[in-house]
């Protein structure tokens, strides 16, 4: 039985954006909360996060590592196992192939096994770790096909051969087992996988940190070209924000389980406004364009353990004062900002704020 | 051969020379893999030379070998002018207490058995020649507040697992410091950390160059990183240095195919919302570096029969530039006009 909650649940909750959800959202996280159990009590590793995700768009996560960034996902997608815990939301799916909207955290496992890989597809960090390594890459994919889909297994192979055309791989490559193939080809196979029966939502979290950079913008360049040919959604989890800068249409930027400030990448890039945000574009020396001062984020991500109230960036943010302790971490939309989706949860801080001269940061070199 | 004058060499004296490094690692059934191949470069006070490469081409290696960690297969390496003895164990100590390395992971690096404490004593009375308990202690607590890690004793009690990333990566520099060496010898020594927390670190590790006058090896596969960070950058491939040059001057206008192709790769957070769309791919990414001629030959746009044929040596290409490339009238048209007007 697909129970989803009923509309007046999900729209009492803290309005994300404000404005309307557009009407082509395939994926609409809601209030999420993931805790992690611990003797020593709860770890709230994703609070109460918002995120909605279109048609066709490309939307980046950005964190740190601990952030959250991948419980949330894996929270969204119910990959995720006990100490984890959600305790609150909703994910609301819809898609071509679903006659009406499905909320994922309410499903039993015959349904959630229809909705894995068929409408929802997820490539991991660690190719390596993500194949099976006693299988070779065109038994893998075929597994995969036979599952999801009544095909015969001729029909399969030849489904796995075009796979591999698809994302660059000779065809002599099928009867290779994972060990054989280089750390980028793998990472070519899991996409190549993961578009086996052309879903709706492609989650990708960190698919190229581990590779070179030539060889992760040539992967993410024919993502792209994917993307625009097959009409998916992607939903990419990295912490490098200046790649989420030119591959993502949207950024949501995470710090310690909350989405601190969420917009287009035009915004983010040209108007950030939340701290955090600032101080991360400060943080990446580019290799184009003049050489910029860069400042950095002083002191470390704090412990989820033992978060104050208030906002979690406080004891880095060099715009911080008392009143920082009391807000409530809802986003709101930016005040100078003409674009309703650009938010963020600090109240306080605009694009355009100057850096309070008290806290002058170290400007490095 | 074709000298190149150092962009590092106006900070301070020459301090450690390696020339013509080669290392052949044994496969088995008589192949042999040849990890470096004909590497010179120059390590100067004060001055920090950035090893830049993908995966493989073998940066590590000649961390490795300068370290005296490997054995070379042929060439050589002076420290301050002298020819370095590894041969016995004392010979390797005096080595390593000039000569010290940070690694990349700060999580494998340290041991989780060991207070902070303990990881800073013993290279402090090994190499310092400290006994006095009193003395050592001053000595790890001055460490740790050079690395800023402050308050110095309680830190100096703490295990591994109690710090952050960024907290035992500066534990790993003050091992480092802890001998007083002349020469450090970084190996992506912040890849590991998080973005926001990379360039506190590169901060601290350019104060302390400053301070010792170190002279410091940085190897990254982060280009953008060498831009800031140092003063030459030498660019490796497929085990040889393909580029050297002023890291300003190489990254603005690079000159050789393979360094054009990786700057060309790096985020660049201006070209918005492209979605990467419009980049000609190079197809052959997935093949590796070429047996004969030029070993970027198959992935290079400007590849001819003699860059298939013959190696390279490198060709000057302004008096603080090489690259060894056959085309570089070709590949690096402007290049040495561009050099020209900046130094202006």
């Amino acid at each position: 039985m697909s129970t989803y909650p009923d509309q007046a649940a999900t729209t009492a909750s803290p309005v994300a954006f404000p404005g309307a959800v557009p009407p082509d959202t395939v994926l609409e996280i809601r209030d999420l909360s993931v805790v992690y159990r611990t003797p020593g009590g709860d770890v709230r590793a994703v609070d109460r996060v918002n995120l909605d995700l279109a048609a066709g768009e490309v939307v980046g996560l950005a964190g740190e590592s601990g952030s959250g960034k991948s419980t949330l996902v894996y929270g969204a997608s119910r990959l995720l196992r006990a100490p984890a815990l959600i305790t609150n939301g909703s994910v609301r799916y819809s898609g071509r192939r679903v006659s009406e909207p499905v909320d994922v955290l309410t499903m039993k496992s015959d349904e959630l096994r229809r909705l894995r890989w068929r409408e929802i597809a997820i490539v991991f960090q660690s190719a390596m770790n993500a194949l099976n390594p006693v299988l070779n890459v065109r038994d893998q994919m075929t597994d995969v096909m036979h599952a999801h889909l009544r095909i015969s297994r001729d029909e399969a192979r030849e489904k796995a051969a075009s796979l591999l055309d698809l994302v660059g791989i000779p065809r002599s490559r099928l009867r290779s087992y994972p060990h054989e193939l280089s750390g980028g080809m793998r990472q070519r196979v899991m996409i190549a996988m993961a578009l086996a029966i052309e879903p709706e939502i492609v989650i990708m979290d960190e698919p190229t940190t581990a590779l070179d950079v030539v060889v992760q913008r040539d992967i993410l360049a024919q993502v792209v070209e994917l993307k625009d040919r097959l009409g998916f959604s992607i939903l990419f989890i990295t912490h490098d924000l200046s790649l989420l800068l030119e591959l993502a249409d949207r950024i949501a930027v995470m710090y310690a389980g909350h989405l601190l400030e969420v917009g287009s990448s035009a915004e983010i890039q040209h108007a950030a406004a939340h701290p955090y945000t600032k101080g991360l574009l400060n943080s990446f020396p580019s290799l184009h364009g003049p050489r910029r001062d860069l400042a950095g984020i002083p002191g470390s991500p704090p412990d989820l353990r033992k978060l104050d109230p208030g906002c979690p960036f406080l004891p880095r943010c060099a715009y911080g004062t008392d009143a920082c302790t009391g807000i409530d971490m809802s986003l709101a939309q930016v005040a100078t900002s003409a674009d309703p989706s650009h938010v963020t949860s600090c109240p306080f801080v605009l694009p355009d704020t100057p850096v309070p001269t008290s806290a002058a940061q170290e400007v490095w070199p | 051969m074709t000298e190149v004058t150092s962009a590092a060499a106006a900070r301070g004296p020459l301090a450690m020379e390696a020339t013509g490094l080669n290392k052949d690692f044994r496969l088995g059934r008589g192949q042999k893999l040849h990890a470096v191949r004909d590497v010179s470069l120059s390590l100067y006070q004060g001055a920090v030379v950035a090893l830049v490469g993908e995966s493989g081409s073998g940066k590590s290696t000649v961390a490795k070998l300068l370290a005296g960690q490997e054995h070379l297969t042929s060439g050589s390496v002076l420290l301050n002018g002298e020819p370095v003895d590894v041969s016995t164990r004392r010979a390797f100590r005096r080595y390593k207490s000039q000569v010290q390395l940070v690694f990349q992971d700060p999580f494998a690096s340290l041991n989780p058995a060991h207070t902070v404490r303990y990881h800073l004593e013993r290279p402090v009375r090994l190499h310092q020649h400290r006994s006095s308990g009193a003395e050592v202690n001053k000595e790890v607590e001055a460490l740790l507040e050079q690395v800023r890690l402050i308050p110095a004793a309680a830190f100096a009690d703490k295990y591994p697992h109690e710090l952050s990333g960024g907290q035992r990566q500066r534990v790993s520099f003050a091992r480092a410091l802890a001998a007083r060496p002349n020469v450090l010898l970084a190996d992506e020594p912040v890849s590991m950390l998080d973005v926001s927390i990379r360039l506190e670190m590169l901060a601290l590790l350019d104060d302390l160059r400053k301070r010792f006058q170190l002279a410091m090896l940085y190897i990254t596969h982060d280009i953008a990183s060498a831009r800031y960070f140092a003063d030459e950058i030498l660019v490796m491939y497929a085990g040889r240095i393909v580029e050297r040059g002023p890291a300003e001057d190489l990254t603005q206008q690079p000159a050789h195919p393979y360094t054009q192709l990786l700057v060309a790769s790096a985020p660049d957070p201006d070209n918005l919302g492209h979605g990467l769309r419009g980049l000609r791919r190079s197809t052959t990414a997935a093949s590796g570096p070429a047996a004969a001629g030029c070993p970027f030959n198959p992935r290079c746009p400007f590849a001819d029969d003699r860059c298939r044929e013959e190696n390279p040596p490198p060709q000057l290409v302004s008096p603080q530039r090489s690259a060894a490339c056959w085309n570089l009238d070709l590949a690096a048209a402007n290049v040495s006009d561009h050099a020209e007007e900046r130094q202006a």
